[in-house]
């Protein structure tokens, strides 16, 4: 795979003197999805909006198809496509005549064709002569990816897609994402849930105060940082830890039933079976047992946490 | 060039106009209606002519310029405005079109809109006064050139304004009272001297004494003078959009 967008030593700071990024560095690559997670005010639409050209850098370079984006940016942004994150859409338009507006706007000669597609594809053809303010947020949502798509752009991005939408319509949209990329567009998403980028994402990169703190292939993230759990649960509470265990990378819950073991499963040795001795021969009787596994969240969590 | 999306830029303001049929074009022709009855029918008749051509011809102009001063920088301005009011704007920033090709579908939009709504007023006007167009190509030339650098300046407006009441600001406080300073419903000549020379620092007196001239070869100031400060204007409109542009003023952080 090769790089569709080249971002190098990207860094903004607004006139107010806040710095939104700080040196950015990221390539990505042509038919991924890459997820961008980091909480508010991380920087994540100020990056996209570098990109596409609706924000100017304070510093860095950043490329799409190898082209720089502010000297060639007809080529560039006829390449991408932009969901924003707000419901930003003239109340008084109609569904066709908004998507047609959009197509123009990026050079593309009218196609009927193409865009009964599209408004077939998010389920919005039937709507097609219908203001914009008449429709719901989920059908909004959907009428802003239809005129991201209108240009057949390569590279999509979207800005929190699936904020403030029903489950449903996150589901839909999570197809939606993988038919596209499916159909070779490379896809862009920030957000701040982490279910979203663990159920649909190729890499995640983490975004927090302007700094990408990592980006890397979604498994080998949870593998490298996943750590698991062992619940432990005891026939009789304990008011302490016993002194044999107090050595173990162990701990009691509060109400005393529980024992917790972490561990990782990616070592030779994972302990289990020594500790699971080590409780029998402390006198304690083992009612349950439970393992866990680190989501991405708390992942997630534990990275933010460690670079306040 | 990006032709196309000049076409849908030029084509969606033309059809917000086109939606909003009453408020665009209705408004401007009933309330040139009224002038017309009250200056030109009841007040109008008791008034002698001035400088040869009676009261009720001798306003069209004026009126006209009233018009298309305030409308078109209202379209302009709105055009532009209401897209970063709502957000929407963030489409065009992201669009593979240069400032350029903006300005030319907006203000190309608003002027468009204006310059119909000026032959409207014009035909409006000839249900109540016979007219007459001394050089109907010179008429012409003045509208036009005043639709484009009136609705260039409502572009300004609509940038530089950050709310509603911004919007309303320069019309109101300032191009109407000029209006009607200008020359609009009387000659700067019926004003004493020390007025006359007052007025001669109101850009509009040139605007309305030369496209009157091209109605009845009457005015206040040399015509040249009067083209030449029409294209003074322009440039100077073009001057500061240039600047808002090249420097991203109100549109990019």
């Amino acid at each position: 795979m090769t790089a569709i967008i080249s971002i190098s030593n990207l860094s903004k700071t607004y006139a107010n003197g806040y710095q939104a990024l700080k040196n950015v560095s990221l390539d990505i690559q042509s038919g991924e999805i890459l997820a961008l997670l980091g909480p508010n005010g991380a920087g994540k639409t100020t990056l996209i909006s570098i990109v596409c050209g609706i924000v100017n850098a304070t510093g860095g370079k950043v490329t799409v198809a190898g082209r720089d984006i502010v000297q060639d940016y007809r080529l560039t942004r006829s390449l991408i496509g932009l969901v924003p994150q707000e419901l930003t859409l003239g109340a008084f338009d109609r569904v066709w005549n908004t998507l047609c507006f959009s197509r123009g706007l990026f050079g593309k000669k009218p196609d009927r064709a193409y865009l009964e597609q599209v408004l077939r594809d998010l389920s919005l053809w039937d709507k097609k002569d219908s203001m914009l303010m008449a429709l719901s947020g989920g059908m909004k949502r959907r009428v802003l990816i239809g005129k991201a798509l209108a240009h057949e752009p390569r590279i999509l991005f979207l800005d929190e897609p699936t904020a403030g939408v029903d489950v449903e319509l996150r589901k839909d949209m999570w197809a939606l994402v993988r038919q596209l990329q499916a159909s070779g567009v490379t896809i862009i998403l920030t957000t701040h849930y982490i279910e979203e980028a663990e159920a649909i994402a190729d890499r995640v990169g983490v975004i927090n105060h302007g700094e990408l703190l990592l980006v890397d292939d979604k498994q080998a993230l949870m593998h490298k940082l996943g750590k698991r759990q062992l619940l432990i649960e005891i026939e009789t509470p304990l008011a302490e830890m016993p002194a044999a265990l107090a050595d173990r990378p162990l701990e009691l819950s509060a109400d005393g039933r529980t024992l917790i073991y972490t561990y990782d499963p990616h070592r030779p040795q994972t302990g289990i079976d020594e500790l699971l001795q080590a409780l029998r021969d402390a006198g304690l009787t083992i009612k349950d047992v439970l393992s866990t596994k680190t989501s991405l969240e708390e992942i997630f969590v534990n990275l933010v946490q460690a670079k306040p | 060039m990006n032709s196309y999306a000049i076409r849908v830029i030029y084509k969606y303001e033309m059809l917000r106009a086109w939606e909003t049929l009453a408020q665009s074009f209705a408004s401007p022709v009933i309330s040139t209606a009224l002038y017309f009855v009250v200056f030109g029918s009841a007040i109008g008749s008791r008034i002698q002519h001035i400088e040869g051509v009676p009261y009720g011809l001798f306003i069209v102009p004026g009126l006209m310029m009233l018009a298309l001063l305030t409308q078109s920088i209202a379209n302009a301005s709105f055009g532009i405005f209401f897209p970063r009011f709502t957000g929407t704007i963030y489409e065009l920033l992201s669009a593979p079109v240069s400032f350029v090709e903006i300005l030319i579908g907006y203000v190309g939009a608003a002027a468009s809109k204006s310059f119909i709504i000026g032959l409207i007023i014009l035909a409006t006007a000839g249900f109540f006064v016979p007219l007459q167009i001394a050089h109907p190509v010179w008429m012409l030339t003045f509208l036009l050139l005043t639709c484009i650098s009136f609705s260039l300046f409502g572009f300004i407006i609509g940038l530089w304004a950050t709310n509603f009441e911004k919007l309303q600001l320069i019309p109101m406080l300032v191009i109407t009272p000029l209006v009607f300073l200008g020359g609009s419903f009387y000659s700067v000549n019926m004003l004493p001297p020390a007025w006359q020379t007052v007025s001669l620092f109101n850009p509009v007196v040139y605007l309305i004494s030369g496209f009157r001239w091209s109605f009845f070869e009457v005015a206040d100031v040399d015509v040249g003078l009067s083209l030449a400060m029409v294209l003074g204007f322009l440039g100077l409109c073009l001057a500061v959009v240039w600047w808002m542009f090249r420097t991203g003023y109100r549109l990019k952080q």
